[in-house]
């Protein structure tokens, strides 16, 4: 094995021993969805009417709508808590023993970057395993084909949560970045009502809807969930985590970004 | 060829200077003491030897690797114990090394026997199996420079690693890094403001405001007199 496999193979059991540790971080990842599965669709089941859009192709529950959504919600909630993670090794000096390794750098947080996406797909899996145990069943070949979407939409969001956490000074200013980007993203996205509902109440919700790369990796797993692609969302959702791998980059390059601000 | 050169070396963040033409050097074997008060410009320097940050403005060259053209043959020549612990309490003292030794891209039975040996070095064998946290203070720090050993480092860097250890946990841990630096011709830059932890025999750089004060063996920079009142004398602070 190359010492830069040997290096991914460590990073991610590390990340992967270290989620299986965090019972409550596992459970809580998996109450969110449920609960806005299980009691939030249920509400608001009869209060919304959706028509017929693909890659549906006939009526279906505000449940099943919302279930893409809710897998992304995962993505995003890991992608931040691992970039959290990130600025608590920083302080900690866990982040410099991982920087001060003499493989590159860039490798070093790819790796970073593909342990907390591994996470983050199994706990996609497990929440898919429970709602479908609770009745809303994909097609067989979904489960399979949503794989390379979720992979795709977890680095993407991975990579937000990386170039964040270079960005952020102290665990303290992390609770504001929070809100400021995981609620925003969530909410002005598709994964609660589809765009075409979004533009019926306002033209500019909706517009900023549609640049959302969250809408788009959203729609990604949507799609990939009913064995379809969807190459649109594909490419603004590669191109996104492009930029944003980049930033990340960047934040953590030795001649500039956080880290000598944190000496 | 040096085990460590610092040449001509600033720093400033934003328009505070942290390191002004710092230059020293210390020969293969030798363990140097860099001394200075709190804010002298130690853990800026330690960033800059381990690459967390770099400079333009002077050279670090590491095991003859200069840090800013060859960084990857120069971390790999390096060790480094930071002020910060790095260890990941719920693992076991064998599982952290195991990590680490990936980072370096060491793996597999290499990997275990390097674990095996630089704790056996640091006396704590017996303790590979145990979580990290259920060690001691000063159990913990000897983990962190076995864990610093794994890749046989040239130049052993730490930055104040007795910060909350007591007195006996303190001495053990000096005198088994000065051992460190005889038994296996390791260059180490030990940093402190505790003038008890240089011994006699050292180098000693004394670093304040961001500038070398002071640069030689200890005897020859303390001429006779108590290195706490000379050190006091050069830097105005109260040194312990």
């Amino acid at each position: 094995m190359t010492p830069a496999l040997i290096a991914l193979r460590a990073i991610v059991i590390r990340e992967a021993l270290r989620f299986v540790r965090q019972r409550g971080r596992f459970i809580s990842a998996l109450v969110r969805p449920l609960i806005w599965l299980l009691v939030f669709a249920a509400g608001f089941r009869a209060a919304l009417g959706l028509s017929i859009s693909p890659p549906y192709q006939t009526y279906i529950t505000y449940e099943v709508y919302i279930l893409p959504g809710l897998c992304g919600m995962i993505l995003l909630f890991n992608g931040m808590q691992s970039s959290l993670s990130l600025v608590y090794d920083r302080e900690m000096g866990s982040m410099r023993l991982l920087l001060t390794s003499p493989l590159p750098r860039w490798w070093l947080l790819t790796c970073r970057l593909i342990a907390s996406t591994v996470i983050s797909i199994l706990q996609v899996y497990c929440f898919l395993a429970i709602a479908a145990l609770f009745g809303i069943h994909l097609p067989l070949a979904g489960y399979i084909l949503v794989l390379p979407a979720l992979v795709v939409a977890g680095l993407m969001l991975g990579a937000l949560g990386l170039a964040l956490s270079s960005l952020i000074k102290q665990l303290e200013n992390f609770a504001g970045v929070m809100n400021f980007v995981i609620f925003p993203m969530f909410f002005l996205s598709s994964a609660l009502y589809p765009l075409w509902k979004m533009a019926e109440s306002s033209r500019v919700l909706h517009d900023i809807c549609a640049v959302n790369p969250f809408t788009h990796a959203v729609e990604l797993i949507r799609f990939a969930l009913y064995t379809q692609f969807n190459p649109m969302a594909a490419l603004w959702t590669i191109l996104a985590g492009g930029v944003f791998l980049m930033l990340a980059l960047w934040g953590y390059d030795p001649a500039r970004g956080m880290i000598r601000r944190k000496a | 060829m040096t085990g460590l050169r610092i040449h001509n070396l600033s720093y400033s963040y934003g328009r505070k200077q942290a390191l002004k033409n710092v230059c020293f050097s210390v020969a293969p074997g030798a363990f140097c003491a860099l001394l200075g008060p709190n804010g002298a410009g130690k853990s800026t320097l330690f960033g800059l030897m381990s690459r967390l940050f770099t400079t333009d403005q002077g050279q670090i060259e590491i095991a003859g690797h200069d840090l800013r053209t060859a960084p990857r043959a120069a971390l790999a020549r390096i060790g480094i114990v930071f002020q910060q612990q790095t260890l990941d309490l719920d693992l076991t003292v064998r599982r952290n090394l195991h990590y680490f030794a990936a980072l370096h891209g060491i793996g597999g039975r290499d990997a275990a026997r390097r674990t095996d040996a630089a704790l056996d070095r640091l006396g704590m064998a017996e303790r590979a199996g145990e979580r990290a946290r259920d060690l001691n203070g000063g159990h913990r720090r000897r983990a962190e420079i076995a864990r610093a050993l794994l890749h046989d480092p040239s130049v052993l860097l730490l930055d104040e690693p007795t910060v909350g250890l007591d007195a006996a946990s303190r001495a053990g841990i000096v005198a088994h890094v000065h051992e460190l630096a005889t038994d296996n011709d390791l260059t180490v830059l030990w940093a402190t403001h505790l003038t008890d932890e240089v011994w006699a025999q050292d180098r000693l750089v004394i670093l304040d405001q961001g500038r070398v004060r002071a640069d030689g063996h200890v005897s020859d920079v303390t001429g006779g007199q108590p290195l706490k009142d000379v050190f006091l004398q050069i830097t105005g602070e109260a040194a312990i």
